[in-house]
């Protein structure tokens, strides 16, 4: 199903802006067949093996095939009103190909032994007809063979188990408290993945992982119709790699940040934060409009995961920089020479950045990526200087290292996998320092919380950002709410400012379910973690005007 | 099978309607067959088909309804489908908002089909992925690019008599091309329902001249600058203004649209009145469906004219709440242009800066439509009526609506892809632009 015809069948308008990604291919079901298990394993690894079979005996060097049941729920409301109650199921097979050095790929959503062979024999056939123009033959690092293995998200509540009625209750309840504060209008959501995907390779894996995935969202709107203005508070959660326990709330997850807001770490109460995002969306409006200059930028986690994740997450992509994302997503400033001298000053001594694919409870997590290697987690700026990338199988040769780096996936069994990117997190700081900490050593400053706008140049250069709430610091306090802000850097510039990173008590997890690249465009789920980090004279425009 | 003729997908959906026992459905029937090559470093990187087909049902009993869908097309599976949409309606909660289906609407003729898209094959891909390649490589110069053609077919009927049936071919090509010393890049792009009209070595070469003349560009200082904006550059920035023309919205309070002290900015001057854009699904060079997903008809209607706002969208409930009639989303956009060429507008031009497109457009306030985003693969320094030299790229903060307001010259229309490929956001004529004032507000380092 396309985006386009989602929102349709889901009759939003209004509410779409929050909406994740779809798979092209979902269909919608009821929610009983959520529930009900997939195809055995045993049949599986049959069809697996007549497309490995099927392309080794057209003359394919490589086969792997992915049999993929994709399920999706999605309950919508507004204010009072249930706006829909969706799930949706995808099932199919992919089957990828190495035939003359040269990658073929086709799916098919008959999976039965004649509706593999066929998607087999059309992979082979695009693969030997694109081996006539190739010029850089496929070369794959070794894998081990893993035998028969299983992987599952850690999950404590399946959320595809809990009654529709709960979920519903739950978001309407939200809406209300947001509506008793004043606001003027609430669109949440509640949106729940479940990827169930086997993978099988001519290498002898056969990979049975079971994947949960939830996001908690909504969109508090105050309007003044005197002045003719709005504000948007979207909701403080982040989507995670675990199950309905993330909706519990739990009093030890909850923090009491700076400027009297409530942050959350490893669950999330919806209802209380809609209750402050009306409390808040009022103060918005009212907020001093901020003065263009120089601030220091005392950045909260919830803010800080899409400025890792555009300025280092994606540069840092191997595809990028080699140039494979030239047409769409762009290239990368991290070039190679820049890593092979070993004292590029990617950012300040304090900065650290991790790749993970394992990190419990984060977007990214699995067992094995989408080709089968078992997932780790890696270097990529240590103290400051940048020490590797991120790749897969088919890249890491371009590096001199022998082992894929675990992080190739694919948004659906329709889709072609390829590098994407890992959870990319910034580790916390040696020394003991709490946000309040930080806030006080600041004399003119900005505290940032929440993603909001974002923009980024092809190469990762220049980039902006907005947020959603923003506080004056004024020697070292608190000092009201901002609007109309938005700061400006170069990334090797913005890194090398920042001066302090609180400890790993205050570090969390925030991300997105819709990190686009590729052609035809995919999406994947990614988490960055970081703590309460502070940038020294980073530039702030203001973003007011008149139409 | 992913494509059914009109009277096949006509047949299934009488026998779907036929199993309805609820007070009435509405069922959707869509197939298309996918294909796309994408290349870089000079070499073919992946390329693939797929194919589906689906049939989605909706069933009612008074505000209550429930969805269902299913891919398999014999008469136990169809009425499966229908009894599964009945259950789930029967447990869903009311909505206050849904609307029954629409009557029997009359359609305009389809024109976008095209014989020639629909035989593109695996063969064609690659030599039209060679025929980019080869001149690049012949010049130093490294491509990176990607083509993706679809054939398909929609149809809907539902229990009120409502029958619409199009099929639509479509083709969307773009190519980055980058010099190898890393210092030029140029990029075009072509979107065609008709792939007979698509060249991708023609196409190419403009992407190969504009990376060479964009090598070793100058910094200047971020500002307020005359531009001249491609097609694609405004073309992005005029259709996210038309997609936020949402009546509700707009009645709620939270659209540029909206008005101080309440009421929308329906019939008033928003922008220059030389602007004038419209949609009209049977124009020649960008043809659209004549029919939106739940069968409402698409005719010619004015969007903005003479800088005034003539229509808003109103979905059915909303029209229904506003006692007007509903307003369908446009399928297509057509802005009208002049007749000056890029070379007059150059020429016309002390100074000022030619802008290839923009990247990474984003929202900042959706209060005032303010966007930033950056310049990309070719941004040249104009001045006393010639182009002086690259410029490097910079990031710029703007509102297309203040855009519209700073019009200097409107020139030829060029045919672009308003977003999301084949079957995505549809297609737009949009016209060279000369703006005055455009704000630049800092400066990229990016290639």
């Amino acid at each position: 199903m396309k985006r386009r015809e989602f929102i349709q069948l889901a009759g939003l308008s209004a509410g779409a802006m929050m909406l994740p990604p779809m798979s092209s291919m979902a269909s919608v079901v009821d929610p009983a067949r959520l529930l009900e298990p997939s195809m055995d394993v045993k049949q599986k690894k049959q069809l697996a093996d007549i497309a490995l079979n099927t392309a080794k005996s057209m003359g394919a060097t490589y086969t792997d095939v992915r049999i993929g049941r994709y399920l999706n729920q999605f309950v919508t409301t507004r204010e009072k009103k249930v706006q829909n109650i969706l799930n949706t199921e995808s099932f199919g097979a992919g089957v990828r190909v190495i035939v003359n050095g040269t990658w073929g790929f086709s799916a098919s959503n008959t999976v039965t032994p004649d509706g593999i062979k066929k998607a087999t024999e059309r992979a082979v056939a695009i693969a030997k007809a694109n081996s006539k123009f190739q010029k850089e033959p496929v070369k794959l690092a070794a894998n081990p063979s893993y035998g028969e293995v299983t992987w599952k998200t850690p999950i404590q509540k399946n959320g595809f188990e809990v009654s529709i009625k709960d979920k519903v209750d739950l978001l309407l309840n939200a809406n209300a408290k947001a509506m008793e504060k004043g606001a003027s209008f609430v669109n949440s959501i509640l949106f729940l993945v479940n990827e169930q995907k086997y993978f099988a390779s001519t290498e002898g894996s056969y990979i049975d992982q079971d994947v949960h995935r939830t996001w908690p969202n909504f969109t508090v709107t105050m309007i003044d119709r005197q002045t003719g203005t709005f504000k948007n508070r979207t909701a403080f959660s982040a989507p995670v790699g675990m199950g309905y326990e993330y909706l519990d709330g739990k009093a030890e997850d909850k923090i009491q940040g700076p400027g009297g807001i409530i942050l959350y770490n490893k669950s999330y109460d919806i209802v209380e934060d809609a209750t402050m995002a009306a409390e808040q969306a009022k103060q918005m409006i009212a907020a001093k409009s901020v003065e263009p200059g120089k601030y220091d930028l005392v950045l909260e986690p919830s803010h800080m995961w899409l400025t890792i994740h555009e300025s280092v997450g994606h540069p840092t992509e191997l595809d990028r920089v080699l140039g494979y994302e030239a047409n769409y997503a762009g290239t990368s400033f991290l070039t190679l020479d820049k890593w092979q001298s070993k004292n590029f000053d990617f950012g300040s001594k304090i900065v650290n950045f991790q790749a993970d694919k394992t990190q419990v409870g984060s977007l990214g997590a699995v067992g094995y990526d989408d080709e089968g290697v078992k997932c780790k987690s890696w270097e990529l700026i240590k103290d400051g200087t940048l020490v590797n990338y991120q790749a897969i199988r088919d890249q890491v040769s371009i590096l001199g290292q022998k082992e894929s780096h675990g992080c190739c996936y694919s948004q659906s069994w329709s889709d072609v996998q390829f590098q994407r990117m890992a959870n990319v997190s910034l580790q916390p700081g040696k020394e003991k320092v709490t946000p309040d900490q930080m806030i006080a050593g600041v004399e003119k400053g900005i505290y940032i919380v929440k993603d909001g706008s974002f923009s980024i140049d092809q190469q990762r250069y220049n980039f902006q950002f907005g947020g959603v709430l923003f506080f004056e610091i004024k020697n070292g306090k608190i000092a009201g709410m901002l609007k109309d802000v938005a700061y400006q850097a170069n990334t090797k510039e913005f890194w090398n400012s920042c001066v302090q990173i609180c400890d790993e008590r205050d570090y969390r997890l925030n991300g997105a379910f819709n990190d686009g690249k590729g052609q035809p465009s995919q999406s994947n789920a990614v988490s960055h973690g970081s703590a309460t980090t502070r940038f020294n004279g980073v530039n702030v425009i203001n973003t007011a005007r008149n139409i | 099978m992913a494509i059914l003729s009109k009277e096949e997908a006509k047949q299934i959906l009488e026998k779907v309607i036929s199993f309805s026992k609820a007070d009435g459905c509405e069922v959707n029937l869509n197939g298309a067959d996918n294909g796309n090559i994408r290349y870089a470093r000079n070499s073919v990187s992946t390329a693939g088909e797929d194919s589906n087909i689906s049939l989605a049902v909706q069933s009612y009993y008074g505000k209550k309804s429930g969805s269902a869908t299913i891919n398999e097309f014999d008469d136990a599976s169809l009425a499966k489908v229908v009894k599964r949409s009945e259950e789930l309606a029967q447990l869903a909660p009311e909505n206050p908002e849904f609307m029954e289906p629409l009557p029997q609407q009359t359609y305009l003729e389809s024109k976008t089909y095209s014989e020639a898209t629909a035989k593109i094959n695996p063969e064609y891909r690659a030599q039209a992925a060679a025929n980019s390649i080869n001149p690049a490589a012949a010049k130093d110069i490294t491509a990176a690019g990607f083509l993706e053609d679809s054939r398909g077919f929609s149809s809907v009927m539902n229990s009120k008599g409502l029958f619409a049936y199009n099929q639509a071919t479509s083709v969307d090509f773009t190519v980055t091309m980058r010099t190898n010393d890393g210092t030029g890049s140029g990029w075009v792009a072509r979107n065609f329902n008709d792939v007979s009209k698509l060249d991708t070595a023609e196409a190419s070469k403009i992407a190969i001249d504009k990376a060479l003349m964009s090598r070793n560009a100058k910094a200047i200082e971020p500002g307020k600058y005359t531009v001249i904006l491609e097609p694609n550059a405004g073309g992005d920035l005029v259709n996210l203004m038309l997609s936020a023309m949402n009546a509700r919205q707009a009645d709620e309070g939270r659209s540029f649209l909206s008005k101080k002290g309440g009421g929308t900015k329906l019939g008033e001057k928003i922008v220059d009145e030389r602007v004038s854009i419209y949609t009209d699904p049977q124009h020649a060079d960008v043809p659209a469906s004549p029919w939106m997903g739940n069968g409402l008809a698409r005719k010619k209607m004015d969007l903005i004219r003479n800088g005034t706002v003539s229509n808003l969208i109103y979905d059915r409930y909303w029209a229904s709440q506003k006692n007007v009639a509903a307003v369908p989303f446009p399928g297509n956009r057509i802005m009208e242009g002049g007749n000056a060429s890029l070379e007059d507008m150059i020429k016309d031009t002390k100074k000022g800066i030619l802008v290839t497109r923009f990247w990474y457009i984003r929202a900042v306030d959706p209060q005032t439509l303010l966007y930033t985003g950056l310049t990309r693969d070719g941004t040249f320094y104009i001045e006393n009526g010639k182009l002086k030299h690259p410029i490097k790229n910079f990031r710029f903060n703007e509102s297309p609506v203040i855009m519209l307001n700073n019009l200097e010259t409107l020139g030829k229309q060029v045919r672009i892809a308003s977003g999301g490929g084949p079957g995505g956001g549809g297609s737009a004529l949009i016209p060279y632009m000369k703006i005055r004032d455009f704000t630049f507000t800092s400066l990229s380092d990016a290639v």
